[in-house]
């Protein structure tokens, strides 16, 4: 096994070889952290690690960080996201201290949604540092133990760094080379935008291998299950960044409404068996939004289960 | 050049209403050339003015004027007379000429008549687009003359984001993805290698971040 650097559980299975499984909780837009807990509790077994979204969407929520607290006490791997939408430099290098502080090992580090999106489109926003500088911050923190300022950090944050791809955006011809950008910028781990276009995301991986960034930084294929054929146009038609291709939206179609739910499961999990084959997938990001009790089954069914035991 | 939009009508009225008289003002400069707010409208919204005052019964008497530029001392020669005695101003000048003049007539009220909106090109005939932020330490040299501060919604510097979405900007179909035209550009001066240089974080005390900015020519 490849010598682990921080204490992130992550981190310890992807290096030990195994295709790991991570997923994703949104915290609520109220002060009790019991639903995030109950999340937490339905796919604590079936997963590694469990990012938090922080404010997805630019809708307010609790904040990751607090979330991520919750999660740690029940002693799961929480992984943080962190936008640079809404924190400036000060903010953030505070805030990834405080999560350290907690034993919180794990950062994917974002741009995140434009606020016009959310519920506040009137807010400013910061965006004072980009999404492969703050990986940069993180990096530096932890690997030189330094502020952005130079000032020394005594006990800097042990955190494994993470970032997300988007395979799907355009212009295609710069995925690749982005990519490149994330992992010289010192991204660890990759998230990719959820799957529906797997030849175009195998073409990607063509091109990630050819440039063997697959054995620099460990790459998370994202899975979302759609639960209706609505739920796949509407990601088709609206929201950006979103490949969903015509067959998979007939193939929705052609089920009865009441199974279509069933239908979207077996989708995931016939993606995640394909794309378990790629060379350089180094495990799934299974993103069931608002739907995490099918977590367990998608990964189940996947042959991702049981998680491997690695302390 | 600097763009602004006249303020909704209304919005105007409340601010000058109230005054016995008022001088209309144009700045015949940048905000001319977007039609908003050169001595020709100064004039068109004079009249619009007298016409609510009188539909109202207001009584209020409204002098139109203008001089070719309200930031520089030297262009208000001649209209020095009329401004010393007008009881307000509705000024038609950008932000900054209305500040020039507030701090010019010190205990004459100047009312902007415009807001002003961005810093932008004329890219064809009556359309006019935001092309700077001023951020005092331009970057165009290595983004292909593409300013990610401005166009980007998210001003990155190691974009695109992965709302880019065939060639526009995931904030609206409307609005270009400033980073595709980046790439655009890099890619016909032959330079698309350089794309995958890091941008180091940028230095935002030189924008408005770091408080007003000026600067002084040591020899005048
Ligand atoms: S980089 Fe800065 S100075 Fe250059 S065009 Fe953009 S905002 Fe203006
Ligand atoms: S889509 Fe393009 S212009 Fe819009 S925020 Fe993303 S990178 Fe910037």
């Amino acid at each position: 096994m490849a010598a682990t650097v921080t204490g992130s559980k992550l981190e310890r299975v992807l290096k030990s070889g195994h295709q790991a499984v991570t997923s994703e909780c949104g915290p609520p837009r109220s002060s009790d952290p019991a639903h995030i807990k109950e999340k937490g509790e339905l796919i604590k077994d079936h997963v590694d690690s469990i990012n938090v979204t922080d404010n997805q969407t630019s809708v307010t929520r609790l904040c990751s960080l607090a979330a991520c607290i919750h999660l740690k006490g029940m002693g799961l791997d929480p992984v943080l996201q962190m936008v640079v939408r809404d924190r400036n430099r000060i903010a953030l290098q505070s805030d990834i201290l405080g999560a350290a502080s907690f034993g919180i090992n794990n950062i994917l580090c974002l741009s995140g949604d434009h606020q016009s999106f959310g519920d506040s489109p009137q807010a400013s926003n910061v965006f004072d540092l980009d999404s492969m500088q703050l990986v940069q911050t993180v990096r530096h923190m932890r690997d030189e133990g330094k502020f952005l300022s130079g000032d020394e950090i005594k006990v800097p944050p042990s955190m494994f760094v993470g970032a997300a791809a988007n395979p799907f955006g355009d212009p295609f011809k710069i995925r690749v080379p982005r990519l490149a950008k994330k992992v010289a910028s010192g991204a660890e781990f990759i998230q990719t935008q959820c799957i529906y276009n797997l030849d175009k995301f195998e073409k990607w991986m063509e091109g990630v291998r050819a440039r063997g960034l697959h054995e620099e930084v460990y790459i998370l294929a994202g899975i979302t299950p759609l639960r209706s054929v609505g739920m796949a146009r509407y990601l088709q038609k609206n929201v950006p960044g979103m490949d969903v291709p015509d067959e998979l939206i007939e193939r929705m179609k052609g089920v009865d409404k009441k199974k279509q739910a069933d239908e979207g499961i077996t989708i995931a999990v016939e993606s995640i068996q394909r794309l378990k084959e790629v060379e350089g997938v180094a495990g799934f990001h299974v993103m069931a939004i608002e739907w995490e009790e099918k977590v367990p089954e998608i990964v189940e069914r996947s042959g991702l289960y049981p998680r491997p035991q690695i302390d | 050049m600097i763009v602004g939009e006249q303020k909704p009508f209304e919005e105007i009225w409340e601010m000058v209403k109230d005054h016995k008289q008022l001088t209309v003002f144009g700045c015949n400069t940048c905000v001319a050339v977007c039609h908003q707010g050169g001595n020709k409208e100064a004039g068109i919204l004079a009249a619009q003015l007298r016409m609510r005052a009188s539909q109202d019964d207001v009584d209020i008497e409204i002098i139109d004027s203008g001089i070719e530029r309200q930031c520089e001392h030297e262009f208000f020669e001649k209209t020095e007379e009329l401004v010393q005695k007008s009881e307000a101003v509705l000024s038609l000048a950008c932000g900054i000429g209305v500040q020039f003049m507030a701090t010019k007539y010190e205990a004459t009220p100047i009312y902007p008549a415009l807001n002003t909106t961005f810093l932008g090109d004329v890219p064809e005939t009556g359309v006019f687009t935001e092309k700077c932020q001023a951020c005092g330490d331009c970057v165009l040299g290595v983004t292909g003359g593409v300013c990610p501060v401005s166009r980007c919604a998210k001003r990155l510097f190691n974009g695109p984001c992965g709302g880019s979405t065939t060639g526009k900007c995931e904030i609206s179909k409307e609005t270009e993805c400033a980073w595709q035209l980046v790439v655009d550009r890099l890619e016909a001066l032959g330079r698309l290698d350089t794309y995958e240089k890091v941008m180091p974080l940028k230095d935002w005390s030189k924008d408005r971040s770091g408080g007003p900015r000026s600067f002084k020519l040591e020899d005048f």
